[in-house]
């Protein structure tokens, strides 16, 4: 026989649920929606009506899965390139950059090298779009070391340069001679594609994220190296004293990191556009930062974070087509849920 | 060699102008970091600015109620960040960022039916005889009334930070939260008001942009200036006086930038317009040790680049 349990029994139930990371979330973006809501009722449109289209745009069918699916690619890849440097106590908001370094550096690869197959070329692509990141992000990184300059201004800064950088290519000596002057590379050739699963846009760079995913799960929660990082960013000193080489983590997370969104780039002109041109990332980079914060820096929660900003980005842009709101206002979506996500977080040790 | 006469002739009277909108960034987040706060949602604070100020114009037809509606479009974004950075103990620079997505969603959206609006907008206003000094003269006396509240805003904040009770609280509770709770000051209203009023100048820092030297409105027009005010300020040490100075070499680098491509020079455009990201990141290295010392130290837990 079950005895009914008491107010107060009740009450510590209720208390302890909250006290969920997961449910605290969970409430804070429910919350997010419903402030949005108000915005739209009060900007005269029906917000019954607009989430049920972005529903149905996104989840309701075939498309629409695959379309959040090829969402998902660079921002999991990108919120791990924050998360990662988060681990030692580094906040890299230069994914947007890194990106566009690497999409820079595997085109070159697969412009100007003539590797025979796909089993060569996109390795060899991945690898240059790797690299290229975590360059980017070395820069940063080394101005850290050497010159006292924190890394969020320089990371910040450093994604405008990328965005001229990959610009000085497409509009000069890269561009496409038979392109009719748009600020194109030539299309890649099929050896340079990754291909698409199941006559969808969602491409095999589908690989790339939940390699990462499991990889720096596993690599944080269970390895030495893993404590060690979090020793790192939990208190410098401190783990400088127990012998740990903080300097050396701090380096190989920068770089891991920017090798992860240089991995996003790589994926989006080799999956997506097969080519490169300006714009390709329109903030891919930026939204990946803000699904690490969102699931603070937790590896599996990015999958959660990722899958929403997806399913806002993409139902975004079927509120555009549909002639119900303009994409833009999905940025304002995408800032309410952070806020509130953060904003709903218990006080807890100051930073990580 | 007169061509590189031309183009440094040029660029010195091309750096005022485009520097002014930064400058006013740059005085914004002075004040919130002296109050031992920093906030990356300045470029946002600046789009706001930009935004609110050219549409308050187009539809009011006054450039003053503009920059008003600039100056509390840039501020309110900032209570955002007040409020949570304060209130709810959320990490700054997340929260700052995060503002500027959110602040660039807000302004897409609600300028997006006034992209192709023209504006008169301010007009420079040439002060007799020091506008006919050669050379720099007409540089710094032929620009509109924000550039001259500019000039003078610089050593007012000076005298206010060093020599008011207000701006000597200010810097109190940047230092020490706690001490300056002891000395009987409310820190976290002090820091809420310099938040506020760091949002509103970065808003009129982007009201400028929009009213005073574009002339026009487009989505993210700020293009970085107001993440450039947050270097701007490390370089400047924290001081308004050398933030002046910093605006100028941010507005040098824009104006060398626009007379080496009226000259024609042989490089790509785009390698010209990297160069004021790479100045003000080369500036911040190139001081980097010194402004280690000047930080506040409410910011030394946010900012260090040390391990």
């Amino acid at each position: 026989m079950t005895t009914p349990i008491s107010i107060n029994q009740a009450r510590g139930i209720a208390i302890n649920l909250t006290d969920r990371p997961i449910v605290r979330s969970l409430m804070a973006i429910a919350f997010a929606f419903i402030v949005f809501g108000i915005f739209i009722a009060i900007i005269g449109r029906d917000p019954f009506e607009v989430y049920s289209k972005m529903f149905e745009g996104t989840l309701g069918s075939k498309v629409g899965i695959s379309e959040v699916g090829v969402r998902m690619i660079p921002f999991v890849l990108t919120a791990l390139a924050a998360s990662i440097p988060a681990r030692v106590g580094l906040i890299n908001v230069g994914g947007e950059g890194q990106l566009y370094i690497g999409a820079w550096a595997a085109t070159g690869v697969a412009l100007y090298m003539d590797f025979p197959t796909i089993w060569l070329m996109l390795p060899a692509m991945a690898i240059a779009g790797f690299l290229g990141g975590a360059i980017w992000a070395g820069f940063a990184i080394a101005l850290r070391h050497f010159r006292n300059v924190n890394e969020v201004i320089s990371t910040l800064l450093s994604n405008y340069v990328a965005i001229l950088f990959v610009n000085v290519f497409v509009f000069g000596a890269w561009k496409n001679p038979t392109g009719f002057g748009y600020p194109y590379t030539a299309n890649f050739e099929v050896e340079s594609i990754l291909p698409a699963i199941a006559d969808t846009r969602l491409h095999f760079g589908l690989v790339l994220p939940v390699i990462g995913i499991i990889a720096t799960y596993l690599f944080l929660s269970r390895t030495r190296w893993g404590a060690n990082m979090r020793a790192v960013g939990g208190n410098p000193d401190a783990a400088r004293r127990r012998g740990i080489p903080v300097l050396r983590y701090i380096i190989i997370a920068m770089l891991v990191g920017g090798g992860l969104a240089g991995l996003a780039g790589m994926s989006e002109v080799s999956g997506i556009q097969h080519h490169l041109r300006p714009g390709i990332s329109n903030s891919l980079g930026f939204m990946g930062f803000l699904a690490s914060w969102m699931a603070n820096h937790n590896p599996i929660g990015i999958i959660g974070t990722s899958f929403l900003i997806a399913l806002i980005v993409v139902g975004g842009d079927v509120l555009q087509f549909s002639g119900n709101l303009p994409s833009a206002a999905m940025l304002i979506l995408i800032g309410l849920v952070l806020f509130s996500i953060l904003g709903f977080r218990r006080f807890e040790r100051k930073t990580e | 060699m007169s061509d590189v006469w031309l183009v440094l002739g040029g660029t010195l009277t091309g750096a005022v102008g485009p520097g002014i909108s930064v400058l006013y960034a740059t005085y914004g987040e002075l004040i919130t970091e002296r109050a031992g706060r920093i906030n990356l949602g300045i470029e946002g604070s600046m789009l706001m600015g930009a935004c609110f100020g050219f549409i308050a114009t187009v539809e009011t037809g006054s450039v003053t109620l503009g920059i008003f509606a600039g100056m509390i479009g840039g501020s309110a974004l900032s209570l955002i960040l007040a409020y949570l950075v304060i209130y709810r103990n959320t990490n700054q620079l997340a929260t700052g960022f995060a503002l500027t997505l959110f602040g660039a969603g807000i302004t897409a959206y609600a300028g997006r039916s006034y992209v192709d609006s023209t504006i008169g907008g301010l007009n420079p206003i040439a002060i007799p005889f020091l506008s006919e000094i050669p050379k720099f003269g007409s540089a710094l006396f032929d620009q509109d009334i924000l550039a001259y509240i500019a000039y003078g805003l610089g050593p007012l904040l000076f005298w206010g930070l060093h020599y008011t009770r207000t701006g000597l609280s200010l810097k109190a509770v940047g230092e020490s939260i706690s001490v300056a709770y002891a000395a009987g000051r409310n820190p976290y209203v002090i820091q809420i008001a310099a938040i506020a009023i760091g949002g509103a100048l970065a808003g009129l820092g982007g009201a400028q942009l929009s009213l005073g030297f574009t002339h026009t409105w487009s989505e993210g027009m700020t293009v970085g200036r107001g993440f450039v005010a947050v270097g701007l300020v490390i370089f400047a040490m924290w001081s308004p006086l050398r933030a002046m100075v910093g605006a100028l070499l941010f507005g040098g680098a824009i104006g060398l930038q626009l007379q080496l491509q009226t000259v024609g020079a042989p490089v790509s455009p785009f390698i010209l317009d990297m160069l004021p990201y790479l100045i003000i990141i080369f500036v911040m290295a190139l001081w980097s040790h010194a402004a280690a010392r000047a930080m506040p130290e409410g910011l030394k837990g946010v900012l260090k680049a040390t391990t």
